[in-house]
């Protein structure tokens, strides 16, 4: 490994505001909570996730249904992926039938794990629709996907990453861009 | 964290601690899908597995083709009825055919012992027990711990029972070995025609008399009885049998309340096993039956899926 | 041919001879013994370093010959004795068709005559067709040449024939070797009875199914003062047996094979039919014991009970494997690793073992290289290392489980009737 931090992006309050205007283009967008639901893809998208179903909630008083989606059995690189994933439950403890699903995720970037829980979903169920809300964009895109709503669009050149570290995971909110191979 | 290194599943024996959990954690976060509306992942997809029977299994055979759809897998069954076997030709034989048509992974059921073992070395596919003789199976040994600890929370300083026929079982030495290695106390009854000589080094103890087993025991695992056991006089009568060595109400007073009663299937209702308590609140048989599923789905994703091949 | 050996340490236990001494060989027969021999016309070999023995008896083999020709013949079979350092073999008759009549008797020795290696002797069938129910002619079988009388393969399960068998045969002199298992009792068995059988969930042969065999045939020879050889004993039981039988002066001598005291039932646990044999590998404690017997006298001979399997055979299920396996061409080299390298038995012990006993129990004109005898000659190089590799067989069949063992100590000169018939001198 040899990387390093090229810069510190956004911080606790930055991320707070971003979830906070993200709730509210949901709203507007879709007026009522009646329907709406948020799903997380693990693990990173699932705190958001949860954050922001909280988040809705706290504006419009209605309870938000919040699942949480593994998308390992439906990653297309499994036979090509060196190390062996770990598989997690997913957890969708309500009928997605007919709902409008808030996708959540932290980082968009070649738009495979987004088709992977996009398929995943639908397994589940039909949904009226899907709406996808990213933390950071960073572009590089595979795949024709792009974000209903987005926290911040950070044009980054392929040998960077994006680490976003959250405190229910990593005990610190920050988004971090960091250089150098893998 | 542990992580799945090896080609083959071929029994509990060679498997250690941290390999057993890391099925069963894994066969957790699988048991989900078969609740879907649609039963299906796409992981396996491409992938070719061979159900290779040389004995008549129905519901085996079924589970791990379930398994194997439900991670888009395809799947083809031979029964030794229709394959070649019947026509002189050798196992190895028979493997190296089916190889040749670029297979991912043979799933076998054997009547002998150490089939499977012979099969995993003479092909680089991936080999799966479904039984093979007096020896292991592994997958509903499996299956047996993660019900176990499903219903438990746990499996470490529980007390099992393992009922019946242990000289002729596969499934009573995958769970002696599968238990003993998770920490639990392993308990075997049975009349003395039917324990294998020095079973009791596999670190179990032996005993005779059920009422007085279950009175400390957690969970009571009944060995199905094959009938034609009699004939070589190992026991003198099924109903002797029934009387000395199946479980009813009566033998149970005195259990513990929270009791759990599994059975590998078939039952014979009525001999290991009285149907009120097959279908009653203790009996997890179902429960294993739905089990099997995940296990299995997670013993190929973690052989199939994952690595390069 | 006539040879003049030099210089090697010639031990003969029956003449009491252990000392650096030459040996002349002439019309296949041993001529003279004696240090500084000069030689006329003789073929001389140069044996310094290196021991010469009277030559080795295997009084146990499968030849296979009628019958399996494919897994191997008496041509094949010689040729794989005199490799082992055997100068003489013993065919049993389990061949199709058994060995039970005259004719397939003349037919053993026609095709041996045509070998032109080693003497190969027959041994007869006990009861017709091998099938324990009609006493086979023996008298007939005797006057063709047989020199024992066996159904190996099979135990003569019924113990009134048994018994009129031992009687019978006593006119004749003929030793009957037994195959010492009770066939109920070893339930279709495939390997020994215990913790590893337990733990492979294979059939068990418990040793008790060969013990009573033995008990059996030991009581029987006592009753009809006939003589029993118990053939590939397997177990700590069968010896204490034997040790009591021999006390009590009755007519028994014993043999076991180089795989009972190397190998344990541990190695079944791979799975390799190599290591299915009947009787069974059995555990630590039997080795312990036929080790013991060996020593102390209990166990008269080693014999390989080499076993030529096809490969397509043993390569199946160990359920579905024939017993047995090859031990012409690595008896003498295990028995010099695992009994003299490790002072179990002195060369001069094992020589008894290998071919004075056997020759005493048989009536041969053998196992001795005092003057006059048959000029069947072994030399061993104790020295020698060796790692048995399948390629170097002689035999048809390879299904020996020690391929790739190192074993130090190896026949290096084979002579038969005053003929070399194998030679690695080097």
């Amino acid at each position: 490994m040899n990387r390093k931090t090229k810069a510190r992006i956004m911080d606790a309050s930055a991320i707070d505001r971003v979830i906070t205007r993200i709730a509210h283009e949901v709203l507007e967008k879709n007026r009522q909570t009646k329907d709406l639901c948020v799903v997380g893809i693990r693990k990173g998208g699932a705190c958001l996730a949860e954050r922001l179903a909280k988040k809705i909630s706290e504006i419009d008083g209605g309870e938000i249904p919040l699942g949480i989606l593994d998308i390992t059995l439906y990653r297309d690189d499994l036979t090509a992926i060196a190390e062996q994933p770990v598989v997690h439950k997913t957890e969708i403890g309500f009928d997605i039938r007919d709902k409008k699903v808030i996708l959540v995720d932290d980082v968009l970037f070649t738009g495979r794990t987004i088709r992977c829980a996009l398929d995943q979903l639908i397994d589940f169920g039909r949904p009226k629709n899907i709406q996808l809300a990213i933390l950071i964009d960073r572009g590089h895109r595979e795949l024709p996907i792009r974000a209903d709503y987005v926290g911040k669009n950070v044009p980054t050149s392929v040998v960077e990453t994006i680490e976003v570290r959250l405190k229910e995971l990593d005990e610190v909110d920050e988004v971090i861009i960091m250089e150098g191979e893998k | 964290m542990t992580v799945w290194k090896r080609k083959d599943l071929l029994g509990l024996e060679t498997l250690d601690a941290e390999e057993i959990k890391l099925i069963i954690d894994t066969a957790e976060s699988f048991k989900e899908i078969s609740t879907r509306e649609i039963k299906k992942v796409p992981t396996l997809r491409g992938r070719t597995i061979v159900n290779l029977f040389f004995e008549p299994s129905t519901r085996t055979r079924t589970s791990f083709e379930l398994a194997a759809k439900r991670l888009s897998a395809d799947t083809v069954s031979i029964s030794a009825s229709t394959s070649s076997v019947l026509k002189g030709e050798t196992l190895k034989d028979t493997a190296r055919n089916i190889e040749a048509m670029k297979i991912d992974m043979i799933i076998m059921r054997h009547p002998c012992s150490g089939a499977p073992d012979m099969l995993a070395k003479t092909i680089s596919s991936s080999v799966v027990n479904a039984g093979d003789g007096a020896h292991e199976h592994p997958t509903q040994g499996l299956l047996d711990l993660f019900t176990i600890r499903e219903k438990k929370g746990k499996i470490e300083g529980l007390k099992v029972a393992i009922v019946g026929d242990i000289l002729h079982s596969r499934v009573a030495r995958s769970d002696i070995w599968g238990l003993k290695k998770l920490g639990a106390e392993v308990i075997l009854c049975g009349p003395p025609t039917l324990m294998p000589p020095e079973i009791e080094k596999m670190g179990v103890r032996v005993s005779y008399d059920l009422r007085e087993v279950m009175k400390e025991v957690d969970v009571v695992n009944l060995l199905r009885v094959q009938l034609e056991r009699e004939k070589r006089n190992l026991f003198p009568s099924l109903r002797e049998y029934a009387v000395l060595f199946g479980l009813n109400k009566d033998v149970l007073k005195g259990a513990k309340k929270d009791l759990v009663i599994m059975h590998p299937g078939p039952i014979n209702r009525g001999i290991e096993l009285s149907p009120d308590l097959a279908d009653g609140p203790c009996s997890v048989i179902l429960d294993q039956v739905t089990n099997g599923i995940a296990v299995r789905m997670a013993v190929l994703f973690l052989l199939l899926g994952g690595h390069t091949s | 041919m006539n040879l003049l050996i030099k210089n090697g340490r010639v031990i003969d236990p029956v003449g009491k001879l252990d000392g650096i001494m030459d040996v002349l060989v002439e019309k296949g027969k041993i001529r003279r013994l004696g240090k500084g021999l000069k030689p006329e016309n003789h073929n001389v070999i140069e044996a310094r370093g290196k021991v010469v023995v009277p030559g080795l008896i295997d009084m146990h083999t499968h030849l296979r010959e009628p019958g399996r020709e494919d897994e191997e013949t008496i041509l094949s079979g010689s040729e794989a004795a005199a490799r082992g350092g055997f100068s003489s073999v013993c065919v049993m008759p389990n061949t199709s068709p058994v060995i039970d009549k005259e004719g397939i008797v003349e037919f053993i020795f026609s095709r041996s005559r045509q070998a032109g290696l080693v003497n190969v002797y027959s041994v007869g069938a006990v009861t017709v067709g091998q099938n324990g129910t009609q006493l086979a002619e023996i008298g007939e079988l005797k006057k063709a040449g047989v020199i024992a009388l066996s159904d190996d393969g099979n135990p003569v399960k019924n113990s009134y024939l048994m018994r009129r068998a031992l009687e019978y045969s006593r006119m004749f002199d003929l030793p009957i070797i037994s195959h010492c298992e009770d066939s109920d009792l070893a339930a279709d068995g495939v390997m020994n009875e215990g913790y590893v059988s337990t733990l492979l969930g294979l059939r068990g042969i418990s040793s008790l199914a060969e013990e009573s065999m033995v008990s059996r045939d030991i009581s029987l020879a006592g009753l009809t003062n006939g003589r029993v050889h118990i053939a590939h004993l397997s177990c700590a039981g069968s010896v204490s047996l034997i040790k009591q039988a021999k006390k009590n002066g009755i007519r028994v001598t014993a043999e076991t094979a180089p795989h009972y005291f190397t190998l344990t039932d541990e190695e079944v646990r791979t799975f390799d039919t190599n290591y299915k044999m009947n009787p069974p590998l059995r555990t630590q404690k039997d080795i312990e014991a036929i080790k013991k017997g060996l020593a102390d006298g209990t166990i008269d001979v080693i014999a390989s009970d080499h076993a030529p399997h096809s490969e397509q055979e043993k390569d199946v299920e160990f359920d579905n494997a024939p017993f047995g396996i090859t031990g012409l061409e690595t008896s003498l080299g295990l028995a010099l690793q695992e009994l003299v390298e490790e002072k179990v038995l002195t060369i001069n012990q094992l020589v008894e073992k290998m071919s004075v006993n056997p020759a005493r129990i048989l009536g041969l004109n053998k196992g001795s290289l005092a003057l006059g005898c048959d000029a069947d000659i072994t030399i061993i190089d104790l020295e020698r290392e060796w790692i048995v590799r399948q390629e170097d067989f002689k035999s048809k069949s390879k299904n020996s489980p020690f391929i790739g063992r190192k074993l130090k100590g190896m026949a290096v000169l084979t002579i038969s009737r005053g003929k070399i018939v194998y030679e690695s001198m080097a």
